[in-house]
């Protein structure tokens, strides 16, 4: 059987400002959602493990993000941090310039 | 243990040579000699090329001191001072001096010894005649006379500065480098200067005619006439006071005093009196032996192979071998002759010298730049591709260069302007790595670029303490500059990682390869730095100093990608642990109205503000703003943005100072507005906080701010610089002292842009200061040793001009989104299938 995936439109993708990051809110969770200069485009939970910093509001690119609280660094495509923080991370890619994230399916 | 009595070394003479060859000595086999020193001069070892600094009152006669008298006691080295050794009995094998008369001049010819006085006998198995030179008086009538002086110890110095507060006019007699130094020495005592000069032109040992020229002219341009050509015959006096010098040419100049400056002569009357072998100076050989094998000289008083020298650089090098060859370390060390260049600074003027001044036959390649509005002046003179010559006048940032290929007598690049000038800024740095180990950096005291890397490595983190440590710097100082490069480039030396020096972490280059890469291909952008430099690789942690970094460069030309700023700076306020953020608009100085704070309290409960505090800096802080507040909260304020979330100037305290405080003595208030309102949101390597204080009392805390000014008595404000009351607590350095808030403002404004570029990204002003030296910092701002007021000026200028306030972004965000809030996404509940 397939996976039957939630699929989100978040938008244009110019929503998110070129090497930035952007929030979005998608039910109760917290997205942020970053457009490297290199085209790619990542999608994590928005709070830092740490101290709940917005991520979408730290610097990024080359795949990592720095939280802008305390300087956290977390792999984008993996959700790798220091000292075994993990984010969560989404897949999102862009169709027709919108931005589309996949949802896990609830289990 | 008893050990076997060491052999007695006796050293005639407690100069420059002298005292340097008995610590090349002692350093070498502490132990070996039982030493005793005869010094004619009343004092320990002092520095003499710094003399006319004490005559120009910027030294005290104990700052230059080298060896003061309590290092001779911990050495157990015996010293005759105020002896004056007369004569070596070579029979006896026994020095014999006298104690000279109070008044004596201790570099004059014959025996000035205390009547009746027992003569001072010091027995020895080795001499080591140190006695360098006197100076020359050229033949005239009436020198001697009261008003009449030579330029040679601390004692003339003190003796001409006594005399010179009483005249009007002073006479400098010699237009060589030394002349020239006194000229300057009292220029500072307030008399009229003039330099009388026999040849055509000043300086005919270092300069061709044209440089001389150019010289005349910045000479003139500081207030000292200069005469060449002038042959002084008489020193005419009338009642026991000098009235003016006639010449040869029968012109005459007015006159309250004269001082000869003409050149040195050896001094050998001790070594004729023994019988050594003295041609025009005493002569030795390889190994610095005099005709008897027992017998050493160095210095200013000796010939080897037909030469004497009058530099500074062939006794250091003399010492070195004498020093080896008396102790056994290397007997057969040899001295083979010095090639001459010299790096110095005249009046203030930047001068390098080396070989010849002229070509010597018309296959000779001559290079020179002119620049006589800047009193720069370059000249080379190659022969067979190699550097036989060359003068550096008013800049001499390519010196080091020249020095290194004039010594090593290697091949020049074949693109000579590269000797000419320095490559664009930061390259220097590549500079000091490729130096050889052996380049002497300090000239002053001899100490090479190994010397000083070795004390880095060993743990010197400041020029301080590598001058503490190796002396060098601590002479005429203009080595200083290249001994920060070289604590910069060395610092970290002893780690492997060579990634430490890199300026980011994303970029493999050190600020200055990195500058010159940006520059040669003309990067804007801190995209184009990662396409370009790194691979293409983006780091996100390098965005921020890169941009700092271009925007320094490029001013102007710089192309803003905002997602290369923190934050803070994409939204010009300060984020906060909730992710609200921080509203502080500025308020000059601290000063406000009824009807801002009417606004600001609208302000804070129309948008619910949920804490309003008064601020260290005294402001008013609007904390808990949600983002997409921000720009009506700004509007609505109508007040410009405080910059306290950026790397940039922050604030100007004050206290209340003239207006109402009882014991203010300068306007502080004004000042603070003014400086708030001139320097406003410009940005630096790190935050620049500021204050301004009535009174020394420092009510404002002005000594531990970055820059500070306080007021004291007599409308004078004193300018601190890198002060700081945060993690580190530090009491700022003392710039200078003005008479006006608009100097307080000219020199603000000078060092903020010298920190801006030469600071390192986040690097705070105090240590700034403490890397660069406040000595140098006002040589550099106040003096302007450097030529580069005119430029920072210019440059704070329009940085000043440039400001915008950011808030004004309030109605023209700079990009969609810039102040949005999180958006909500409606979810689709739409199904894909993903196999």
């Amino acid at each position: 059987m397939a996976d039957t995936l939630r699929l989100v439109i978040l938008g244009p993708v110019e929503k998110v400002p070129m090497g930035q990051g952007f929030c979005f809110i998608v039910g109760s969770e917290e997205i942020a959602v970053f457009r490297q200069r290199d085209g790619k485009i990542f999608a994590t939970q928005n709070r830092c493990p740490h101290k709940q910093g917005p991520l979408s509001e730290g610097l990024s690119g080359g795949g990592v993000v720095i939280c802008p609280f305390h300087s956290h660094k977390f792999d984008l495509c993996s959700g790798q941090g220091p000292d075994n923080e993990q984010l969560k991370v989404y897949s999102v890619k862009e169709k027709d310039g919108q931005l589309l994230l996949s949802l896990e399916p609830q289990p | 243990m008893i050990q076997a009595a060491s052999k007695k070394l006796v050293v005639i003479g407690n100069g420059m040579a002298g005292a340097r060859v008995v610590e090349e000595i002692l350093a070498r086999a502490p132990d070996r000699f039982d030493v005793a020193m005869f010094g004619a001069e009343p004092y320990g070892n002092y520095n003499r090329i710094l003399l006319s600094n004490v005559l120009n009152r910027t030294q005290k006669p104990t700052e230059i001191f080298i060896n003061p008298l309590a290092w001779y006691e911990q050495n157990h080295v015996t010293l005759h001072a105020g002896v004056k050794a007369l004569k070596i009995d070579r029979d006896r094998k026994v020095v014999v001096g006298k104690p000279l008369k109070r008044d004596a001049v201790p570099y004059a010819a014959g025996d000035h010894g205390v009547d009746g006085c027992a003569p001072v006998e010091a027995p020895y198995d080795h001499v080591i005649i140190a006695t360098g030179s006197r100076p020359f008086v050229p033949p005239m009538e009436g020198f001697g006379k009261p008003g009449t002086f030579l330029f040679r110890t601390i004692d003339d110095c003190e003796r001409i500065a006594e005399y010179a507060k009483d005249c009007r006019k002073a006479a400098v007699i010699g237009g060589g480098l030394l002349g020239l130094e006194a000229a300057r020495g009292l220029l500072t005592h307030g008399v009229e200067v003039s330099v009388l000069e026999a040849a055509p032109q000043l300086m005919i040992a270092q300069l061709d005619p044209e440089a001389g020229a150019v010289l005349k002219t910045t000479m003139e341009g500081m207030g000292v006439k200069v005469l060449c050509e002038k042959i002084t015959t008489h020193i005419v006096s009338e009642g026991g006071r000098i009235t003016h010098l006639l010449f040869k040419d029968g012109s005459r100049v007015e006159t309250d005093m004269v001082v000869v400056s003409a050149g040195i002569r050896p001094i050998t009357d001790i070594a004729v009196a023994s019988g050594l072998t003295v041609d025009k100076a005493i002569v030795c050989d390889d190994q610095m032996r005099t005709s008897d094998p027992d017998i050493y000289s160095l210095g200013e008083c000796i010939q080897h192979r037909g030469k004497i020298y009058g530099l500074i650089d062939p006794i250091w090098e003399q010492a070195k071998v004498l020093a080896d060859v008396l102790t056994g370390l290397n007997p057969a060390a040899a001295y083979l002759g010095s090639r001459l260049g010299t790096k110095l600074k005249v009046m203030g003027v930047e001068l390098a010298s080396m070989g010849e001044t002229r070509p010597a036959s018309p296959s000779d390649e001559v290079v020179i730049y002119r620049e006589p509005k800047r009193g720069v002046y370059k000249k080379i003179i190659l022969r067979d591709d190699k550097v036989a010559g060359a003068i550096l006048l008013g800049e001499t940032d390519t010196a080091p260069q020249l020095m290194q290929l004039f010594m090593g007598g290697t091949k020049a690049p074949d693109r000579r302007s590269d000797l000419l000038f320095a490559p664009a800024e930061g390259a220097s740095m590549l500079q000091v790595f490729d130096m050889p180990d052996s380049l002497q950096i300090c000239n002053c005291n001899g100490v090479n670029k190994k010397q000083i890397v070795d004390a880095i490595r060993g743990g010197c983190g400041s020029v301080a303490k590598i001058g503490s440590c190796t002396k060098a710097g601590t002479g005429c100082q203009s080595c200083k500059p290249v001994i920060v490069q070289l604590l910069e480039a060395y610092r970290d030396a002893g780690s492997a990682d060579r990634s430490e020096h890199y300026y980011v972490p994303g970029v493999p280059l050190e600020k200055s390869s990195l500058v010159a890469e940006i520059r040669k291909r003309r990067i804007t952008s801190v995209s184009e730095v990662f396409a370009q430099l790194a691979g293409g690789r983006e780091d996100a942690a390098s965005k921020v100093g890169l941009a700092s970094l271009l925007k320094s460069l490029w001013a102007g030309e710089y192309t803003d990608e905002r997602d290369a700023r923190f934050i803070n700076d994409r939204v010009h306020a300060n984020i906060q642990k909730d992710g609200t953020f921080s509203v502080i608009p500025r308020i000059y100085a601290g000063v406000t109205t009824p009807s801002e704070l009417r606004r600001i309290a609208e302000v804070a409960e129309k948008y619910k503000v949920p804490m309003v505090k008064i601020t260290g800096g005294q402001r008013i802080d609007l904390l808990g703003i949600k983002k997409s507040d921000l720009p009506g909260i700004w509007q609505e304020l109508g007040m410009p943005s405080g910059h306290a979330y950026t790397k940039s100037f922050r604030t100007c305290k004050s206290c209340v100072g003239t207006d109402f405080c009882r014991y203010g003595v300068g306007d502080s208030i004004a000042l603070a507005q003014k400086i708030e309102r001139r320097f406003q949101g410009i940005e630096s390597p790190h935050k620049m906080k500021l204050a301004t204080a009535g009174c020394p009392r420092n009510c404002s805390e002005a000594y531990v701010k970055d820059l500070g000014a306080v007021a004291i008595d007599g409308g004078k404000w004193e300018i601190y610089l890198g002060g700081a009351a945060g993690g580190t607590v530090r009491k700022g350095d003392l710039l200078c002292t003005v008479d006006s808030h608009d100097d307080v403002l000219k020199y603000m404004g000078r060092f903020m842009q010298y920190y801006r570029e030469h600071g390192k990204y986040l690097e705070r002003s105090y240590h700034f200061v403490e890397r660069v030296g406040i000595e140098t910092l006002r040589r550099l701002l106040v003096e302007d040793s450097a030529g580069l007021c005119a430029q920072l000026d210019a440059d704070i200028q329009k940085a000043v001009d440039a400001y915008v306030d950011p808030w004004k972004e309030a109605g023209l965000p700079a990009y969609p989104g810039q102040f949005s809030a999180p958006e909500l996404a409606a979810v689709l509940e739409a199904a894909e299938n993903n196999g």
